[in-house]
């Protein structure tokens, strides 16, 4: 199949193995090769490093999440005890911090598990219904036993036939063209 | 140390011989096979109807009150704080095998955790029905959650009982989102095995759009690890929170320090026991023995014995102390506990959570799937009678004699309670049939992890 009047999104090749996949990779990540990603049916050990992935800024979206909660969690509580309602309950002081802390604790859970979630699933830009990759036939096989490792047409050093013939130098079960 | 020896006796955490795409088919086409079993409908069938009888009592309830229960001063907390104690206790077990293994790399977890953590979902939820019931009008709950009121009302942030609110349903919302974080990719395998529309499509939105790029495992797995280290600390500190609702009162026999660890293992004990008793039955049942092998079963067995002994340090610490302290009082419940009223059900109690579990010394106890669930049902009742002694028996005699009276469960206290496990039964019924009750890609890379390098094929078979 050749390019057709629809824009093509990349170059989709097929491993059998993780090991040849993350091989394969590292070579696209020496070639030069940017705008590109890997396919596999389970988080695979070291392909981020061999994609060349920056660091991801999760950790510190569920860190401020964390502390967003608890700050929220004590600020509750000390506004509903020392200014919305205070009580004189024998001398003892409205701003009583020891009881304060399970609320405190379980907001900053709360905080920092919602922060985990929405932040993957933001940064991950889910959910999305539909994806050029869905169209390629083999691909629901990245959901089940093969691993599949994309070139995408907007990479600057993108050009059909020489992209093609480096990725079969990289020895997939096959390359094939996947249209937006 | 382990020596090569002992080693070699293990037997291993998952059969070998699978493939990426055979693993993906055995656990799938238990949920995609067009036909449910005669076995699941009869079954299915008896925990609904057992959830009607939970829908009578609790329309009963709301009609008349909380009078329709044996409650009556002194004895104000009944089956309603049982039953929420042993339930949130079961539910601790899914978010040990979920977080607290996955942080100490154990990889036999991976087999067991997707239907302990649904198992933890349907205790929860079965455990946080019984308060809001307990509350008298339950329509009013919404009091228990700060909210602007004409009155300028707030909870009183230094009771215990508030915490709980926010400990317990904390506690739900993190397990929900573990939980289905955990089921998204194996839902996308589901939307793309699919056969029907209807299937596909429901699958499908589930699944957001989820195609496994390695950018978004990448996330993904930082995401899971923070999760699990939150919850964590969590399911600690709620149960560390249910047991204050108890120890902060001065009421002899609660009124101690050692009641957050004795109830945290406590909570657990009675967990690992309630996934003995589901794994057992569901592995025989879908003939999923290789990817929940004995392995598993000897390890669970063995998670039991060390918490069952410590809570039967728990019970040899309330005794003790209720001599030590030279409290009348408290030596008086003790009294109470082991020769009063309820003696019968405190002496099944010892015998159900600290006897019965010294079997679990002996390696052939432990490798008996059979011995195994009697054992575990056998800690089930001995947790519920704990919890009972632990309320009962303390309220029922407290300070003034004047005030003694003898609890006695009528017939809507029962039915409740059997009601809620046929919720429980029902979600699980449920949740075997349309999810996958062992997590796919889990398996996928643990077959992965377990196949010598350079063994060809694991891919290979489509």
């Amino acid at each position: 199949m050749t390019t057709g009047r629809a824009r093509l999104y990349g170059l989709l090749a097929e491993f059998e193995e993780a090991d040849d996949l993350l091989e394969a990779a590292r070579r696209t990540t020496e070639a030069g090769y940017v705008r590109k990603d890997a396919y596999t049916p389970f988080p695979v050990e070291g392909l981020p490093q061999a994609l060349g992935l920056d660091r991801s800024h999760l950790p510190l979206i569920v860190l401020l999440g964390a502390i967003a909660g608890g700050l929220i969690g004590y600020g509750l509580q000390y506004f509903a005890f020392v200014h919305y309602y205070p009580m004189n309950i024998g001398g003892r002081p409205a701003h009583a911090w020891p009881a304060f802390i399970p609320v405190t604790f379980e907001l900053t859970i709360l905080g920092g598990a919602l922060a985990a979630v929405f932040g993957m699933l933001g940064l991950n830009r889910l959910p999305q219904p539909h994806h050029p990759l869905f169209n390629a036939e083999r691909f629901e096989l990245a959901r089940r036993s093969r691993f599949f490792l994309c070139i995408e047409a907007t990479d600057a050093q993108f050009e059909l036939g020489e992209t093609r013939r480096f990725l079969e130098s990289l020895e997939p079960r096959e390359v094939v063209e996947v249209e937006d | 140390m382990t020596t090569p020896r002992t080693k070699a006796k293990l037997p291993p955490i998952l059969e070998p011989g699978y493939t990426y795409a055979s693993a993906t088919e055995k656990i799938g086409s238990i949920v995609l096979e067009g036909s449910t079993s005669t076995r699941w409908y009869v079954g299915f069938g008896i925990a609904l109807s057992l959830t009607m009888l939970l829908l009578v009592s609790v329309t009963y309830l709301l009609v008349r009150g909380v009078g329709i229960w044996g409650l009556n001063m002194p004895v104000a907390w009944g089956f309603a704080i049982v039953n929420f104690v042993w339930w949130i206790g079961i539910g601790h077990a899914g978010t040990l095998i979920s977080a607290i293994l996955l942080l100490f790399r154990q990889e036999w977890r991976t087999s067991i955790n997707r239907f302990a953590e649904a198992m933890t979902l349907f205790a929860v939820a079965c455990a946080g029905m019984f308060p809001l019931l307990h509350l008298g009008r339950p329509w009013l709950f919404y009091w228990l959650l700060p909210y602007p009121s004409p009155t300028k009302l707030l909870p009183q942030f230094q009771s215990p009982l508030v915490w709980d609110v926010f400990a317990v349903s904390t506690y739900a919302t993190v397990s929900l989102l573990f939980w289905f974080v955990g089921l998204v990719p194996d839902l996308a395998t589901l939307r793309d095995r699919a056969n029907s529309h209807f299937a596909r499509l429901v699958y499908g939105f589930l699944a957001m759009g989820w195609r496994g790029s390695a950018l978004h495992w990448y996330r993904y797995e930082i995401a899971y690890l923070l999760l699990a280290g939150l919850a964590t600390p969590l399911v600690i500190s709620v149960h560390t929170v249910v047991s204050l609702d108890f120890s902060v009162a001065i009421v002899p026999g609660w009124h101690s320090t050692i009641f957050p660890p004795y109830f945290v293992a406590g909570a657990i004990f009675s967990g690992f026991a309630m996934v003995l008793t589901l794994a057992i039955p569901l592995r025989a049942v879908y003939h999923l023995e290789d990817f929940i092998t004995a392995r598993h079963l000897d390890n669970m067995a063995k998670i039991l014995l060390a918490t069952g002994l410590i809570v039967a340090y728990g019970y040899m610490m309330e005794t003790f102390m209720a001599w030590y302290s030279g409290s009348p009082y408290e030596s008086y419940v003790m009294h109470n506990r082991e020769g009063g009223y309820y003696a019968p059900y405190y002496w099944a109690l010892m015998l159900a959570n600290v006897a019965t579990p010294q079997l679990l010394w002996f390696r052939k106890v432990r490798a008996s799937a059979a011995g195994l669930f009697v054992i575990a049902l056998v800690v089930n009742v001995g947790m519920w009678l704990e919890r009972f002694i632990i309320v009962v028996t303390s309220l029922q005699r407290d300070f003034m004699p004047s005030a003694w009276h003898v609890f006695v469960p009528t017939f809507w206290d029962w039915a409740t309670f059997v009601g809620s496990i046929g919720l429980f039964l029902t979600l699980l019924f449920l949740f075997v049939r349309f999810l996958p009750m062992i997590s796919i890609f889990e398996m996928r890379e643990l077959i992965e992890e377990t196949t010598e390098a350079g063994t060809p094929g694991k891919g290979t078979a489509r």
